[in-house]
């Protein structure tokens, strides 16, 4: 089978509104009789499901939560890219796209971006319609940050909690729809297979997880919308339920799986604390705007403070390493994410790590301190020179604009990070791989979609910063809306698809094998038991650097896992009720698969780009070195009965539009 | 740290529940709270015991699904926090601990300390929105200037997590916390206040309806709340209510 993207001729910033005008519309009476499912209520899941039933569709909506108001994107803390270009900086629809192709390290498709730039705009315009509170400046116009690997402002938020807010808004518009009862809400549900009828995707089956029943769900199409696979590393920035297994089972029901090697580790997380650590907490990225990240000059004075014997503050100006500003001056601290992630792993290989563990590095905030103080003594006509002043004044500014990250800092690490630097080091955070998608986002299923975070599109070998909020409602909102029509236009004549048809019967009865499977199982060791197991093989050899020596080891070790948890996993309970560990383990059984594919992916692909790192292929400064002759595709995996079979595919990336060369933030 | 654990089990919302003991050693004071039942949860499994359930997701403090009533406390002793944020810092070596759900009529328990707040989302339902499609085919988000002050106070109320921890602090179990905090993100921004009469009355009718208790202004929601929402929430909900009902 070859892949066929099926990006719309023309030049690229006409594609997708020629597009538009050229498809097939479904009419409103027939829209009624069409039935679709949407698995996950995030900002992609619960965008799509409102949208999808505003237009007159009707709509299944599944989430694993108590309610889609509680999806993971609910943590994306610092906001959302547009191309508004409010600020008048220069900004402009070419040149989100430019950054978004160029900070993926040239290795996602380009008709996609644009469309992503181009739909940007709308996206701040429909969320202020609907109440989402973003922030203001006092003549009551929107404001603005800059983010990571750009040089304009054009990230709107929402204090800290940007992703919260758009999200309740998401949550807004799909409770206006169960209200009329264009939606039916299922929460605290879990996707545990596809069912496809004459070659497409037909309906799902699905765990009630509170009573334990089995249901079958039937409709003409059917989204995924479930999120990235992050947890394969057991700690991650994730939430505890985040889980692939949604993506997972219909890859194994013929969707192709693209780049699963792409994760993004996040430099900004604060560092692990010990073995009980059951979760990573992101720092915003935005703090990168006002914090310093440095490490001590010396390794005598990074070995003090290690043991305790000396204080960050003790350093001096002239001891502090302030390593982002050294290796790249034009963009300093705001260097992409992959970028920032390696250099910080540099520094803490090299010694010179700042806690217990030697795995930390400092975001200091003293200078921003220092500098807002200053501004706001000078305006309010006081002493710029008084420092206690200064000290002060700089604080509730700093406080103002990211006081509810400080918080969460001093309630974790139990120290003040108004007072001493912060302490973070990288953890893994986004997986731009995901399931291979054509430009209507429908995978190689007919009839399957895959929008938000679970697909691999937009972002290439890196996301930039305010980025996934962006892609996840402009799937939602106003791209997926318009290309599931044009697949469903032949489909109205169909009529309701019955969950009686043998395909149903089947993917049922394999599911309750399964799960029956796991409760009588009588093993030995729990479900996190494995899971942290894989996580470890995970970060040890499939992390933030590789090569090809660790990932053959990998692959044997995870699939030997696989095996000894099959043989000896644990799971208390009954099929028949409330379980959550007959949850875990149906969600790490689908990770010990994916993990050994993600380092099949990995080793296969010889070069480095974006947040895949092989330690053989960099530049003499320690750079990632592409190789574009060879490797400018998307790598889309077959599955084949088991990963170590899987059949790579490869989408040709062509670039018209962008020149690709080494990428620089020198 | 060693502790004596005091924890709430029910099999399912049909049984009656019980406090059952279990003791527990080698706590560390950088676990969070959800973290040491986690070491608990092992231990029950490896012994063949039933887990102790309990809701969670995020463990950062923002989701909202994590939900226990700690020595009489909903979210514990500390200020400011979800459970998951909890840190066992806050515990002193050889203490008793009590876990309980977050009780309520309108939350009956699923199993253990999971309980079912759909009652929370049907309110949402009955008029928590803004009557505006998603076909982006609006206005231009800066034509409306928003007045900072009025801006920064409805993100305040927006800022709720809908977790519960007022419902379960209220001594009348009632939920008006939370739906003043959705009435009044609402109602302080422009376009919220085409419907906004519409939308308190449904709200207001909808919670009532779902067996909350009424508000007698003791103000120890506001305490627990962990997003710190305000009692002049729910004062600008009993405006609007009034205007509502009268117009």
């Amino acid at each position: 089978m070859s892949l066929d993207s099926k990006i719309p001729a023309g030049p690229i910033s006409d594609k997708w509104t020629d597009y538009k005008n050229h498809i097939n519309l479904v009419n409103p009476a027939n829209k009624r009789n069409i039935d679709i499912i949407v698995v996950g209520t995030g900002l992609a899941g619960g965008s799509a499901a409102a949208t999808l039933a505003e237009l007159g569709y009707n709509v299944k909506a599944f989430c694993f939560q108590d309610s889609p108001r509680r999806a993971h994107s609910i943590a994306a803390q610092g906001g959302i890219n547009a191309a508004k270009n409010y600020q008048g900086d220069g900004d402009s629809t070419f040149r989100l796209f430019y950054d978004t192709v160029k900070g993926g390290d040239y290795r996602a498709r380009e008709a996609n971006v644009h469309r992503l730039a181009e739909v940007s705009a709308n996206i701040i315009d429909q969320c202020v319609a609907q109440g989402v509170p973003l922030a203001r400046e006092y003549g009551g116009l929107l404001d603005n940050r800059s983010f990571g690997g750009t040089l304009v402002s054009r990230t709107f938020y929402a204090k800290g909690q940007t992703g919260q807010q758009l999200l309740l808004g998401a949550y807004s518009a799909m409770n206006r729809q169960i209200g009329r009862g264009k939606i039916k809400m299922h929460n605290r549900h879990e996707m545990l297979d596809l069912v496809i009828v004459n070659g497409k995707a037909r309906g799902i089956i699905a765990r009630n997880l509170v009573t334990g029943e089995i249901e079958r769900h039937s409709a003409h199409a059917v989204v995924i919308a479930s999120g990235g696979y992050g947890n394969v590393f057991f700690l991650s920035t994730n939430a505890m339920g985040s889980n692939a297994t949604a993506a997972w089972k219909i890859h194994k029901k013929g969707a192709f799986f693209a780049n699963p090697c792409y994760t993004q580790i996040h430099p900004t997380c604060i560092p692990v604390s010990g073995d009980h650590q059951s979760k990573l907490t992101l720092m915003s990225e935005s703090l990168r705007n006002d914090g310093r990240i440095w490490v001590p000059k010396s390794l005598e004075d990074a070995k003090a403070i290690r043991e305790g014997k000396k204080k960050p503050t003790d350093l001096s100006e002239a001891e502090r390493d302030y390593y982002l500003e050294r290796r790249y001056p034009s963009f300093g601290n705001l260097v992409p994410r992959d970028i920032a992630s390696r250099a910080a792993k540099e520094r803490c290989d090299a010694g010179f790590g700042v806690n217990k563990t030697g795995e930390a590095v400092y975001l200091d905030f003293a200078a921003a301190i220092e500098r807002y103080g200053k501004d706001q003594a000078r305006i309010k006509h006081l002493d710029e020179n008084d420092m206690k002043l200064v000290k002060k004044l700089g604080t509730e500014v700093v406080a103002n604009k990211y006081g509810n990250l400080f918080q969460m800092y001093e309630k974790i690490v139990d120290e003040n990070p108004y007072e001493t630097p912060m302490m973070i080091y990288p953890a893994v955070h986004y997986t731009m791989g995901g399931t291979w998608v054509d430009y209507n986002l429908m995978t190689t299923i007919p009839g399957c979609f895959s929008i938000g975070e679970s697909n691999f599109s937009d972002h290439g070998a890196n996301r930039l910063g305010a980025s996934a909020l962006m892609q996840g409602l402009a799937d939602g909102y106003f791209v997926l809306p318009y290309t599931i029509g044009d697949y469903l236009a032949p489909d109205i004549k169909t009529g309701k698809i019955s969950t009686d048809l043998p395909e149903f019967v089947e993917a049922e009865n394999n599911v309750r094998e399964q799960l029956n499977k796991f409760i009588n199982n009588n093993g030995t060791h729990s479900v996190d038991h494995f899971h942290k197991k894989l996580g470890k093989i995970m970060w040890d050899k499939v992390g933030m650097a590789r090569n090809a020596k660790g990932l053959t080891e990998a692959i044997d070790e995870i699939a030997a896992l696989r095996e000894e948890f099959y043989r000896d996993v644990k799971v208390p309970g009954t099929l028949d009720s409330f379980n959550q560990e007959l949850e875990k383990a149906m969600r790490v059984a689908d990770f010990l698969e994916l993990g050994e594919l993600f380092a099949k992916d990995a080793l296969h692909r010889n070069e480095s780009c974006g947040g895949h790192f092989r330690e053989e292929y960099q530049t003499p400064e320690g750079e990632a070195q592409r190789d574009d002759e060879n490797f400018a595709y998307v790598a889309a995996w077959e599955y084949k009965g088991k990963p170590s079979e899987a059949v790579l595919h490869k989408e040709p990336l062509v670039f018209d539009n962008v020149k690709l060369v080494q990428r620089s933030y020198k | 740290m060693k502790l004596t654990l005091k924890i709430w089990r029910q099999k399912n919302a049909k049984e009656t529940g019980k406090i059952v003991e279990y003791p527990i050693d080698n706590v560390s004071p950088d676990m969070s709270f959800l973290e040491m039942l986690d070491v608990l949860n092992e231990g029950l499994i490896n012994k063949g015991d039933d887990p102790v359930a309990f809701d969670h997701d995020c463990r950062e403090g923002i989701c909202g699904m994590c939900s226990l009533f700690i020595n009489g406390e909903a979210h514990g002793p500390d200020r400011g926090v979800t459970t998951c944020q909890l840190h066992m810092r806050m515990f002193k070596d050889g203490d008793t601990i009590f876990i309980e759900p977050f009780r309520a009529k309108a939350f009956p328990v699923i199993k253990d300390l999971v309980v079912d707040r759909s009652s929370f989302d049907r309110i949402q339902h009955a008029g928590g929105f803004i009557s505006v499609n998603t076909s982006g085919n609006t206005i231009d988000a800066n034509t409306i200037p928003i007045n900072k002050h009025d801006a920064d106070r409805s993100f305040d109320a927006a800022t709720c997590i809908g977790c519960g921890a007022c419902v379960a602090t209220c001594k009348n179990s009632s939920a008006m916390l939370f739906v003043s905090a959705k009435v009044s993100q609402f109602a302080l921004l422009p376009q919220g206040k085409v419907e906004a009469a519409d939308r308190v009355l449904n709200m207001v009718n909808q919670m009532d309806a779902e067996g909350f208790g009424n508000c007698t202004n003791t103000g120890a929601c506001e305490v627990e709340c962990p997003k710190g929402i305000s009692l002049e929430n729910i004062a600008r909900m009993n405006r609007e209510y009034l205007v509502a009902s009268i117009k």
